[in-house]
């Protein structure tokens, strides 16, 4: 078992549920299978990636479990309850940094999801979004507009406002694809510390390995388009500390595999 | 950085020459001060926009008065002198004030219901498709007729006076700000779109939340555009009414002028048509566009 601290609810530890899910993009000229018969389920506090080639669906897939696209077949539920709409019970942070709102304030950003589903009272919003300002280090920028901010620190503001809502489920999709290597590696630390402290559930897409084996407790390793379900690993003993440990390397290579068969990996070998 | 091994280098040996490494602490930078601070003063005056526009404005009138007395004919032009006596005489005995209010009051008249219409058309053209079809085959139609083409219609169908002006000027209007509406709606990035239906917001609310804001600067131009659009429409609605309107604008202002060949007083009537729109453009415009779009950086 991943994470046996916090399996109390035995009865349903379950709480994202894809069952196989097959979509599909109708464009005026094609019909696009982006995945077929995917199933998976993520549990309370996990976190689960998942890793695949560019262009077998994961956004899709990820944007099918936030509301934005119905199945053609299969069924997505979530708390037992199947998914029809958006909804901020999952809060999705993206790669791009368009989606901070400009005309609003660092704090205002972090606030609005709270006000504007009304979960929270004026003075509980505030509080909790200042909190979380200063817990991903922005406390000195709560006043800046999302325009004055470095890529990365408009990254922490998005986590920070998904995070300060406490959803049942954060999706992210490829957060921190668009940073520098060296921020990226800092965000991953971010968001690994941050899960420490509030074991929230969290559903990672990503299609670099490394990030896949260091944030993920669980990697769904999906086939080249249309994405098909090639693997399910453990990944929960893997962290920032066992990077250059054989076991990584193990696991890195594994995956490999899985993604680009054997014949690949044997050029890669020869080289 | 060493610039030491800059001065021992030749032209001739171009390799770099091996200097040490080095590792050491950062320098101490509390002495950068505060990473804000207000401009002085005249750095202040000269970022003003304002104030450079009043200051071009000055040459233009020197000029003006220098040309004029040279060739001193006031009959074909009068100095800026003679114009702005008249001017500040009308002022002072109220005749400018309350042609220019009868004027405005028009104007603010179409304008505002020009502004609704168009919020209700792009609202109907964002939400289905068929409404965004029809706003699209109106604005291509109606975008390009000029206003005052309209006019004889509206006077057919309104007669003379103020519904007739409104008329004209919401055409003029309706469609530079619903075109520009809808633009804006529509280059929305997608990501932001899908974090505000990710809250939960729908109808009117994700409209104003999410959609006007993100829209603005795109809106703000309609606004602009239409702006300018309503007020020239205007004055030459009140010019081509002339003769046998009561209503008193300030384009009947230019008109009796002109016809009693009192070329200062036509002056005097197209500064206070300049004055205004600039008044419209470089004050109230400008101050909402520093309060918004500046400020959040979507536009520079
Ligand atoms: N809006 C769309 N309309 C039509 N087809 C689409 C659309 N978006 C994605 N697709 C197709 O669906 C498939 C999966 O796309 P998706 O964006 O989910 O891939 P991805 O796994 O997220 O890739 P990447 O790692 O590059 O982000 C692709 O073949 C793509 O061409
Ligand atoms: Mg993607």
């Amino acid at each position: 078992m991943t994470e046996q601290t916090q399996t109390t609810a035995c009865d349903k530890p379950d709480l994202l549920k894809v069952d196989d899910v097959t979509l599909q993009y109708k464009t005026p000229q094609h019909l696009v299978t982006a995945t077929y018969k995917v199933g998976f389920t993520v549990q309370e506090s996990e976190r689960y990636v998942i890793l695949g080639p560019s262009g077998c669906g994961k956004s899709t897939l990820l944007k099918a479990v936030g509301g934005f696209m119905a199945p053609v077949s299969g069924t997505i539920s979530i708390h037992g309850k199947s998914i029809s709409a958006p909804g901020p019970d999952r809060m999705m942070v993206f790669q791009e940094f368009e989606q901070l709102m400009p005309w609003k304030t660092v704090l205002q950003n972090v606030e609005f999801p709270m006000r504007a589903t009304k979960k929270f009272g004026r003075a509980e919003s505030r509080q909790r979004a200042l909190s979380m300002i200063d817990r991903v280090k922005l406390g000195k920028f709560r006043d800046a507009y999302p325009h004055m901010l470095s890529g990365g620190m408009k990254m922490r503001v998005a986590l920070a406002r998904a995070m300060a809502f406490e959803p049942s489920m954060l999706l992210m999709d490829e957060p921190f694809a668009a940073l520098d290597a060296l921020t990226r590696r800092e965000m991953q630390e971010e968001l690994l510390g941050l899960w420490e402290q509030f074991r929230f559930t969290v559903l990672f897409v990503t299609h670099s390995i490394e990030e896949a084996i260091l944030v993920g407790s669980r990697i769904l390793v999906l086939s080249p388009h249309p994405g098909r379900v090639r693997a399910e690993l453990d990944a929960s003993r893997l962290g920032f500390g066992e990077v250059d440990s054989a076991e990584f390397g193990a696991l890195t290579k594994r995956i490999h595999g899985l993604l680009f068969g054997q014949k690949l990996e044997a050029v890669a070998k020869g080289i | 950085m060493s610039g030491a091994s800059l001065d021992t280098r030749t032209p001739q040996s171009r390799a770099p020459q091996p200097r040490p490494e080095f590792e050491r602490e950062p320098i101490d930078a509390s002495g950068v001060g505060d990473v804000e601070r207000p401009l002085g003063f005249v750095e202040r005056l000269t970022n003003n926009d304002a104030v450079r526009r009043l200051a071009i404005l000055l040459v233009l009138g020197l000029i003006w008065e220098l040309y004029a007395r040279w060739i001193d004919n006031p009959l074909i032009l009068p100095t800026l002198g003679a114009t702005l006596t008249t001017f500040f005489g009308d002022l002072m005995n109220g005749v400018l004030i309350d042609r220019v209010a009868t004027s405005l009051r028009s104007l603010l008249l179409g304008y505002f219901s020009g502004i609704f219409l168009a919020a209700l058309f792009t609202t109907v053209a964002v939400s289905t498709r068929i409404g965004s079809d029809v706003l699209a085959t109106l604005t291509a139609m109606f975008n390009p007729v000029p206003a005052i083409a309209l006019l004889p219609l509206a006077l057919i169908w309104f007669g003379l006076g103020t519904p007739s002006l409104v008329f004209v000027i919401v055409h003029s209007v309706l469609w530079a700000v619903a075109l520009n509406t809808l633009t804006g709606f529509r280059s929305v990035p997608e990501t932001l779109r899908m974090s505000g239906r990710n809250y939960g917001l729908q109808g009117i609310r994700y409209v104003a939340l999410i959609l006007i804001p993100a829209a603005f600067p795109s809106i703000l131009t309609g606004l602009k555009i239409g702006w300018a659009f309503a007020w020239r429409t205007l004055i030459a609605a009140e010019l081509v009414f002339g003769v046998s309107s009561r209503s008193g604008g300030l384009g009947w202002y230019i008109f009796e002028a002109r016809s009693e060949l009192e070329t200062d007083r036509v002056f005097a009537g197209l500064l206070a048509v300049i004055l205004i729109g600039l008044i419209v453009e470089a004050v109230i415009f400008r101050f909402i566009e520093r309060r918004t779009v500046l400020r959040w950086g979507m536009q520079r």
